[in-house]
């Protein structure tokens, strides 16, 4: 057996999808989350169209929540590889001042997030969107193919799902009708932070731990990123050494309390995680909260 | 001793660059729910450690409450558990699990459930270079077990692990188990693997899946862990001339054009040299392009980026091959058809075929048999149902660059997808070329096309007239006919409405009703030009599709496109028939260039201004065409 390892073969895995996509599709698009999975899935990107620059846009759905230093890497990125970002905002949800303090966390994501992805899609008229989610990150992806197909609705049938057999992929749709492509499907976490590793990969400050303000909440620690956040009666910010496993709005996003403040600690604290008795819960919450990231992103 | 715990505590970095070279293996789990195969999911899922402890927590209370193995942990509900069909109500097809040890990484194709089962297997081994088949040790080898090795063999899996279940049952006999041995050697002798592992064990206990059983101390084999770290799974494309399939052009700059693709087979480096097919066309590589610089080597499996030393044509779907032994090329196959789609599949209907980087219109010329995956017995057969599979000669628009499927999996598997829904409706299997087209011509057939064409003293060919309703393609391809006609060539006409009276009645003016209307005339054009004709076809075929595949019908150089420019209005102007009127007042529907669009060719041979031109010059300016080109002269 010829030596590619594991993460070769996943790498040549997506180059081969992301390819196939510009080759086929009229219109692609790139979201970009701006978390450690979208940093993968952009420096794939990269590689698989080298030395062209990526042949389509990247979108980045603001929901206007995100932590500063989110955006702030976002455009350092964008203009570091000369990318074109569309950055999208829900107007309508802007002039209804929709939030998540204001709203709840379920309006917010569905104004800001779904209703603006697909405002953003059909705007552009994309008909594949490659998106960063991965099979092992919850029960409803374990099945879903690399190239899931959407109505024109933007609605994803799981009963109804086309036969994906070897790497050849049907990228076939009518018009409006359009593709979720994951190139990334087959990676999983210990995949992601490994090639992160091995090729280098930058990822936004907040993965890693620094004195941040953050209150507790229901037993969550939240940050409080601007002024826009309510403090309760007797609520008061304290600087704490945390930072952040999945990023997201950041009234929405727990920290956690921590001193890895280099790569490989992020690495060894996070594998740690995974096999510990005393911190399976953070997993969980952990899954749920990626499980929400992906429902928030509009994949479902 | 270290674990890997451990190791991540104290140095996280040498446990990173342990975890980097790890290898790669893709398997499949067939076998029911009987044979105890979630249970078996479930204890390398869990003695790998990857499940979390809250889902440890769960499984221990569900084992409790609905578990089958009394105070033992249930590890079926696990794997059950996960892969949230009950919760969900959706039926899980086809589920990937990853797992992984110290020296490997496994992606797990499992397909639960009896539903679908032969479409779902056939998903799940498509990508698979093993197999585990669970047999039952209280039952041995059953039909289901003939099916899953059959369906495994004909997906092109080599190697076959047979893990024998539930000895525990069967007071971990060994001499059960030598019975069980020599039952499946029967059937791999007729099915033929490359290898084939058997393993008594008991998932339920763990013995001999992670852990050596002490109950079976006579087993001196490997564990199923040990089996599934330590297959060589070595795939004969590694071994073969270089192949890549061009999937993408890279072009960012006039000085640039790289070919993007995933290696076939071999391995290629800098200064090999190389033969484009199906061109011919032959070159030398010039460089491995990465972000991370030049690469000396590149081997199977790998996507690249590669340059040549020649500005030589090569576009989506060509393949790049060692100089010494390119691909073939063929447009007529035998091959194994799985189909996959409640409607049947008929042969005669075009499907699209989707291989190797290129989508082409094709049918099912001829259903051999198809195969009872039980008996492995052959049926005649008419047409096929979902799940079935069959032996069928296929016929393709154009030709395409492949490999049989035994040698290559990559360049000879192909999926059907329905040309109407867009739906995948059906997978397969490239066994060899039928070569037809040449061995009838050459063998059966004393009079041919040349003979034919010698006769009448002409060169056979299809002035292809092409534009709007109205813009004068009858008119000046009658003239034509006419001037023909008084220089004594042979000849014929075909033009939309005598087409449409006849041949073509059952069809309408939708997109695809069009389509096959062209395709049909494209071929009756063949006919008469196999028969020395000089045809002129008028259809308004507006699609630069179809015209491209009436084009590729005909012989090289026997199509000549005519396209007849008049401009919307002067023909709406015009409006012989009335029909534009018709259209505008929305009486009829789908009319080219009010409701339905009209594609002008980009390459027509003649492009005939009748602003400019009355019909008899243009029809002057044909003959002119064929006379310079050698199409009217005596001597052939």
């Amino acid at each position: 057996m010829s030596n590619l390892t594991h993460l070769d073969r996943l790498e040549a895995e997506s180059i081969h999808i992301m390819r196939e996509v510009v080759a086929e599709c009229e219109k692609p698009v790139m979201l970009y989350s701006i978390g450690k999975d979208s940093s993968v899935m952009l420096h794939l990107a990269l590689k698989a169209f080298y030395p062209s620059p990526p042949p389509f846009p990247l979108l980045h759905v603001d929901t206007t929540w995100k932590f500063r230093e989110m955006i702030e890497f976002r455009d350092a990125v964008a203009k570091k590889y000369g990318l074109d970002l569309i950055v999208h905002i829900n107007q309508d949800g802007v002039a209804d001042k929709v939030g998540p303090f204001s709203h709840g966390s379920a309006v917010h994501t569905e104004i800001m997030k779904t209703q603006a992805l697909k405002q953003a899609l059909d705007a552009h008229g994309f008909d594949a969107a490659f998106g960063g989610a991965r099979r092992d990150e919850d029960k409803s992806r374990a099945k879903e193919r690399v190239f899931s197909f959407r109505s024109a609705q933007h609605r994803w049938d799981p009963k109804n799902q086309r036969p994906e057999l070897w790497n050849i992929y049907n990228t076939r749709v009518a018009k409006g009708e359009s593709m979720r492509v994951f190139p990334m499907s087959n990676w999983t976490e210990l995949d992601i932070w490994q090639y992160i590793y091995r090729e280098n990969i930058e990822i936004p400050s907040l993965y890693f731990a620094a004195e941040r303000p953050v209150v507790q909440r229901d037993g969550v620690l939240i940050m409080v990123d601007d002024e826009r956040m309510p403090l309760k009666n007797g609520e008061q910010p304290v600087h704490e050494s945390v930072r952040f496993r999945t990023l997201g709005c950041y009234p929405l996003t727990g920290a956690v309390r921590s001193t890895a403040t280099s790569l490989l600690d992020i690495i060894r604290e996070t594998l740690l995680a995974t096999t510990s008795e005393r911190q399976g819960r953070v997993i969980d919450s952990d899954a749920g909260a990626s499980m929400e990231q992906k429902k928030q992103e509009g994949y479902f | 001793m270290v674990t890997a715990r451990d190791l991540i505590a104290e140095d996280i970095e040498a446990y990173l660059k342990l975890q980097e070279n790890k290898s790669f293996l893709r398997f499949i789990t067939c076998g029911s729910v009987d044979d105890g195969k979630s249970t078996l999911i479930g204890r390398l899922l869990y003695d790998s450690h990857l499940i979390y402890d809250d889902q440890l927590q769960t499984i221990e209370k569900d084992s409790k409450v609905s578990g089958t193995q009394g105070d033992k942990i249930d590890l079926a509900l696990l794997v059950d558990g996960l892969a949230a069909e009950r919760e969900q109500g959706i039926t899980i097809d086809v589920a990937y699990r990853y797992f992984s040890t110290a020296n490997r990484k496994f992606i797990v194709a499992d397909t639960p459930g009896h539903e679908q089962y032969t479409r779902n297997m056939a998903t799940g081994a498509s990508t698979a270079d093993l197999a585990i088949l669970l047999i039952d040790a209280r039952k041995s080898v059953q039909v289901q077990t003939r099916r899953h090795a059959f369906i495994v063999k004909l997906l092109g899996i080599r190697h076959v692990i047979v893990a024998v279940n539930k000895m525990d049952l069967v007071e971990h006999s060994r001499s059960r188990f030598r019975l069980i041995e020599s039952d499946f050697q029967e059937l791999s002798d007729k099915l033929g693997f490359d290898s084939v592992t058997l393993i008594p064990m008991s998932a339920l206990n763990g013995d001999n899946v992670t852990t050596r059983s002490t109950a079976m101390a006579w087993y001196k084999g490997p564990t199923l862990l040990e089996a599934l770290e330590s297959a060589d799974v070595d795939r004969a494309e590694e071994h073969s001339g270089f192949r890549l399939s061009v999937q993408w052009v890279n072009r960012p700059n006039l000085d640039f054009r790289g070919f993007c693709g995933t290696v076939a087979a071999g391995e290629v480096r800098p200064g090999d040299e190389v033969i484009a097919m199906p061109s011919g066309k032959r070159s030398k590589v010039k460089s491995i392009v990465t972000m991370d610089g030049e690469q000396p080597l590149a081997v199977t499996d790998q996507a690249i980026t590669l340059t040549l030393e020649d500005e030589i044509d090569v576009s989506r779907g060509d393949v790049i091959c060692g100089k010494d032994d390119p691909v073939d090329v063929s447009d007529q196959f035998a091959a194994h058809v799985i189909w996959m789609s409640d409607k049947k599949m008929l042969p005669g209907r075009q499907y699209r075929f989707k291989l190797n980087n290129q989508t082409v219109l094709g049918s099912v010329s001829e259903l051999k048999y198809k195969v009872d995956v039980n008996t492995l017995a052959h049926e005649a057969a008419k047409t096929l149902d979902l799940n079935e599979i069959a032996m069928c000669n296929l016929s393709l628009a154009r030709p395409v660059v492949f490999a049989p499927y035994a040698k290559n999996r990559r360049l000879g598997s192909f999926v059907i997808i329905d040309r109407l829904t867009n739906e995948t409706v059906g997978a397969g299997m490239l066994d060899f070329s039928l070569r037809r087209a040449a061995n009838i011509v050459w063998q059966d057939l004393d009079v041919g096309k040349a003979q034919r064409a010698a006769q009448k003293h002409q060169k056979p060919c299809v002035l292809w007239f092409t534009g709007l309703s109205g813009s004068g393609k009858s008119t000046i391809a009658n003239l034509v006919e006419k001037k023909l006609f008084d220089r004594g060539r042979h000849t014929y006409t075909l033009d939309g409405d005598n087409v449409r009276h006849g041949l073509n009645k059952d069809l309408g003016f939708t997109d695809e009703d069009r389509v096959e209307n062209i395709r049909r005339v494209s071929e009756v054009a063949k006919l008469m030009a196999d028969s020395g004709l000089i045809i002129l076809c008028a259809f308004i075929s507006p699609f630069r599709a179809e015209r491209q595949i009436a084009r590729q019908t005909m012989a090289d150089g026997e199509f000549i496109e005519v396209f007849v420019d008049t401009p919307l209005e002067v023909a709406e102007q015009r409006d012989v028939k009335g029909l534009y009127a018709k259209a505008r007042r929305g009486e009829i529907k789908n009319f080219t260039g009010i409701d339905s669009e009209y594609q002008p060719p980009q390459h027509a041979e003649l492009v005939l201004n009748t602003v400019e031109l009355s019909a008899e010059l243009a029809a002057d300016a044909i003959i002119g065409y064929l006379d310079e080109n050698g199409y009217l002269s005596n001597a052939l």
